[in-house]
């Protein structure tokens, strides 16, 4: 009778049987017991509790979310690297160190990690330090609802690894396609622990999207219109609306595939009236724009960082914004082409096909209008030029390789095989991760007041990019050669041996240069005094995040800036008349509150409720958030008072452009 | 002066590098640049001409990122500075314009591609087509020879210069079958048919492999695919009918037990409507397969 409160705990065979599994798991564990510990000891948690745990301050939600997307960088990255070891290992009488099904855990960990709680994670989380800044308002336009976002974030991204020490991961490839994802052919828990962290990410995903949209277009400063809004907000509205009507779709995809996991049903099994291509369809009608979702805001930082280091002007902004709304627009009609091979009619296949490759218009003249914003410029090469530079080389020709993969008779040798993997690793390597690091750089000093060593930074920007085309460029090959992807082991007389061998030397390489990283990290902070920005713009900037302290003072700005122009802090800068100072007025900021760490918990329980088949905890979850948002929307006062005493005292305390010059 | 020789180590570097691919490449089977099948011979020329396109806007991008990268460095005092210079109607036109007419082109390719390489249309030939039905099982390729009467597991023999049209299906998850020297590839699906023609214009054993992941054994889904002359293939359906096993239903139940690293087996006598039944199953689940052959 109480069987059933164990749900599958009853069904033995919990905890991994792998040594490596159980390795990270315990390391895992050990590793939150120290942090747990360290807190305690030096007294922190009262700290944590108001400045983090609690806040609804959007830079502070960017900086947790960035501190995540981090750690799961180095989780997808450790991934990757016991991808390339076992490939340059396993091969003919050898088998590689891990099992078959092992390494396709791993590889489905590596894709889902990076794409859903790395790189989202360090969108959002730029996002979240940058777009209120930018657009000169003082937070977001939902800052409770942004919390959640992130909370939920954090409890997909726990949730996930909860599968390396309670059951084990789905070994169905980054999107699970059924049948193989249904309960028949992967019984274990894996598909669910993937189908529910993503789902709760997911939600988070879609809030956040809603509230950007919103923040840009009510809450922009006074006389910003939006074509006088600079680059990267653009390119973020482009991404958020792609996530409002995008996410949706991956929603319901993953209800769908649940409901047959959990209730037996059939949408997508092979027989009982389910057809697995209807799931392909629908993940790709989500999964498609998803990559744009991720690489507009890194088009944007790229814009930013080319003007500002070319100390010119953005060329062609009004040809970028249609770029950016045209790639917005074309990204949901091309997600046919990620299965050209399922044997379509060739009219639909060429529709495909060709919309595909109107994308690389819009795509190919932002290049060009970046190269001649740098035309008859000063270009000062600082690392995050460097990371510009290596994208500009690799993304075009990662593009090269799309257009030959958009073209379905030529679609029908690659597909699959590793050119495909090469192929798209280029264009979210070189172009959403190096824009992140370059926007990383560039925003790092307005969020904690000092810069990040630029000598370590360019070296790590060298290994990536060395080290990128010596991982990627064998896998290119490889996939010519008929290698396909997610092979566990190959034969030795396929040849393949010494290209995965040079694959996993460049797979070292960028190991070095993610270790260069971290002692980036370590070293500037250890030398913040030398490289402080005491004047709030320490690029020469243009745009209005500029124009504020650094770090940007809790309230953004003591008076909203009003805008004129498109580069609107260069022309403040470059007036003839200094801006007169207005009067401060007292301002009113959301209050702190942890209505979003709950609900996030509650969605963890009922998450591992389902996972686990633990049916009273997935209630206890779905009680528990209705409980927690009714106590949230029934309670008073979300807003306090900063008088204009306070925030002069504040002031006093900063410097930045005008009262330093 | 130091620079020079920055510059000549890199070009050497360079050199030896591509010395070395090019030596591995000669040395090792590259099937999608040398196929050996008509298909996969006219599918290498389209890539090589949507190579050539893509090179118009690429060469342009490269040569202009490195002069204009080092011509306006911040320390070249001498390049001029215009930092207000900031839109030029005619060169934007040109990029949006330039790009729009090279997809242009690439359009009318990829129609007309799509169109004669749609690998559902049967390849023009004098003489007959040989008709093979694929099933991907978990995890091995079981081949049946409807009209010789015979079936094989991880091994496709086939007449050069002949064409053959390929029934593909799945008893399993959806997998992908894929020979890269003879043709691109086409998922295999439970419950129902995708079709691939291609036809082999050399003698040789070319690598097939199921490209598309379906579980614990999928990357031992390998099999070979033999072009021989037709006198050998001849020989080859002697030698496979000459086997002491038939394919009774029961007995392909038997094979379709989940196996990995499966070594090549023959079958005679392939029970009439075996493929088909095994489609008809997943409308039917409650119909058994050997009252689905019957029908």
């Amino acid at each position: 009778m109480f069987g059933s409160l164990f749900g599958r705990f009853n069904q033995g065979n919990v905890f991994p049987d792998s040594k490596i599994t159980a390795s990270a798991a315990i390391g895992i564990v050990v590793l939150i017991v120290v942090v747990l510990s360290l807190i305690t000891i030096t007294r922190r948690w009262k700290w944590l509790w108001n400045e983090w745990l609690t806040t609804t301050n959007h830079k502070k939600i960017g900086v947790m979310y960035i501190i995540v997307a981090i750690v799961m960088l180095l989780r997808g990255a450790s991934d990757a690297a016991m991808v390339r070891l076992q490939q340059a290992t396993s091969v003919g009488v050898h088998h590689g160190f891990m099992s078959a099904s092992m390494f396709q855990q791993v590889v489905s960990a590596h894709g889902t990690i990076m794409i859903f709680f790395a790189a989202m994670g360090l969108m959002f989380g730029l996002i979240n330090l940058v777009l209120p800044l930018q657009i000169g308002t003082r937070d977001v336009a939902f800052p409770f609802v942004n919390a959640t976002s992130f909370w939920l974030f954090a409890a997909g991204a726990l949730l996930i690894n909860v599968s390396l020490g309670l059951g084990d991961f789905s070994g169905a490839g980054w999107l699970a396609y059924p049948p193989l994802s249904e309960l028949k052919y992967s019984p274990t828990t894996g598909v669910d622990y993937w189908i529910w962290s993503l789902q709760i990410a997911g939600i988070g995903s879609l809030m956040s999207g809603i509230n950007f949209i919103t923040t840009i277009m009510k809450e922009r400063a006074r006389g910003m219109s939006l074509m006088k809004m600079p680059l990267f907000s653009w390119s973020v509205l482009g991404s958020m609306l792609l996530v409002a009507f995008a996410f949706p779709i991956l929603t319901v995809t993953l209800t769908l595939l649940a409901l047959d996991r959990t209730l037996g049903m059939h949408f997508f099994t092979a027989g009982g009236g389910g057809n697995a291509m209807m799931y392909v369809n629908l993940i790709w009608a989500w999964g498609h724009p998803e990559v744009y979702i991720l690489v507009l805001p890194a088009f944007g930082i790229f814009s930013e960082v080319v003007s500002t280091f070319s100390s010119k002007r953005l060329f062609g902004y009004k040809s970028m914004v249609w770029a950016i709304m045209a790639i917005t627009v074309l990204s949901y009609s091309v997600w046919l082409h990620h299965f050209f091979t399922m044997g379509a009619s060739s009219n639909v296949n060429a529709v495909f096909g060709i919309a595909t490759m109107l994308i690389a218009i819009p795509t190919g003249v932002k290049i060009f209008n970046w190269l001649f914003t740098m035309y008859r410029g000063r270009i000062r090469f600082a690392s995050p030029m460097i990371w510009f530079m290596g994208f500009v080389f690799l993304f075009t020709m990662g593009g090269v390789a799309g257009v030959l993969l958009a073209v379905p008779a030529i679609d029908f040798q690659l597909h699959n095989s590793l050119f495909l993997v090469a192929h798209f690793h280029t264009m979210i390597v070189s172009g959403v991760l190096f824009g992140y690091f370059a926007g990383l750089t560039y925003w790092f000093p307005k969020v904690f007041g000092y810069r990040l060593n630029e000598r370590l930074g360019k070296y790590a920007a060298y290994l990536w990019i060395v080290g990128f085309v010596l991982a990627f460029g064998p896998l290119y090959i490889l996939g010519l050669m008929g290698a396909t992807r997610r092979l566990d082991h190959y034969s030795a007389a396929t040849g393949w041996h010494v290209m995965f061998i040079a694959a996993g030397i460049g797979g070292a390489v960028i190991a070095c240069g993610i270790g260069v990283q971290i002692i980036q990290v370590i070293y500037s902070y250890l030398k913040r005094d030398s490289t402080r920005d005491i004047t709030g713009d320490p690029w020469n900037a243009r745009s209005l995040e500029w124009s504020t302290a650094s770090p940007a003072p809790f309230y953004n700005f003591a008076a909203l800036p009003v805008v004129s122009s498109r580069d609107a802090f260069w022309e403040m800068k470059h007036a003839k008349k200094r801006p007169e100072i207005p009067e401060l007025e007292p301002l009113h900021l959301p209050k702190n509150t942890p209505a979003g760490l709950f609900i996030a918990t509650f969605a963890f329980l009922f998450g591992f409720g389902m996972i686990w088949h633990l049916w009273w905890l997935a209630l206890i979850g779905v009680l528990g958030i209705i409980m927690t948002v009714l106590i949230r929307v029934t309670s008073g006062e979300h807003e306090e008072t900063i008088s204009v005493k306070q925030l002069k005292e504040v002031e006093a305390s900063l410097t930045n452009w005008r009262d330093y010059a | 002066m130091r620079r020079k020789r920055k510059i000549l180590i890199l070009v050497a570097a360079i050199l030896i590098v591509f010395g070395l691919l090019s030596y591995y490449l000669s040395n090792n089977s590259v099937p999608v640049l040398s196929p050996s099948g008509l298909v996969a011979t006219k599918q290498k020329q389209l890539m090589i001409l949507a190579l050539a396109l893509a090179a118009i806007v690429v060469l342009p991008v490269y040569s202009l990122t490195i002069i204009i990268a080092l011509k306006y460095r911040e320390t070249n005092r001498k390049a001029k500075y215009d930092p207000d210079w900031d839109h030029s109607r005619v060169l934007e036109t040109i990029w949006w314009l330039v790009p729009m007419a090279i997809i242009l082109v690439l359009s009318v390719i990829t129609w007309k591609s799509s169109h004669s390489l749609n690998p559902y249309k049967p390849l023009a030939s004098s003489g007959k087509t040989l008709n093979v039905e694929v099933v991907a099982l978990d995890w091995k390729w079981l081949f049946i020879y409807p009209q010789q009467g015979v079936a094989s597991v991880n091994r496709l023999e086939m007449p050069v210069s002949t064409p053959v049209h390929f029934y593909i299906t799945s008893d399993t998850v959806m997998n992908s079958f894929w020979i890269p020297a003879l043709a691109g590839q086409i998922y295999a699906m439970p419950g129902m048919t995708t079709q691939l023609n291609l036809e082999a214009n050399k003698i040789g054993t070319f690598a097939g492999s199921s490209a598309n992941i379906s579980g614990e054994g999928f990357a031992g889904m390998t099999f070979s695919a033999v072009s021989a002359p037709l006198y050998k293939f001849n020989e080859w359906l002697a030698q496979a009918k000459s086997s002491t096993n038939s394919l009774s239903v029961a007995m392909y139940q038997q094979l379709a037990r989940p196996s990995q690293y499966n070594p090549v087996a023959y079958y005679k006598q392939p029970v009439n409507g075996l493929f088909n039944a095994i489609i008809n199953r997943y409308m039917m689940p409650n119909q058994s397969l050997a009252s689905g052959v019957q029908m």
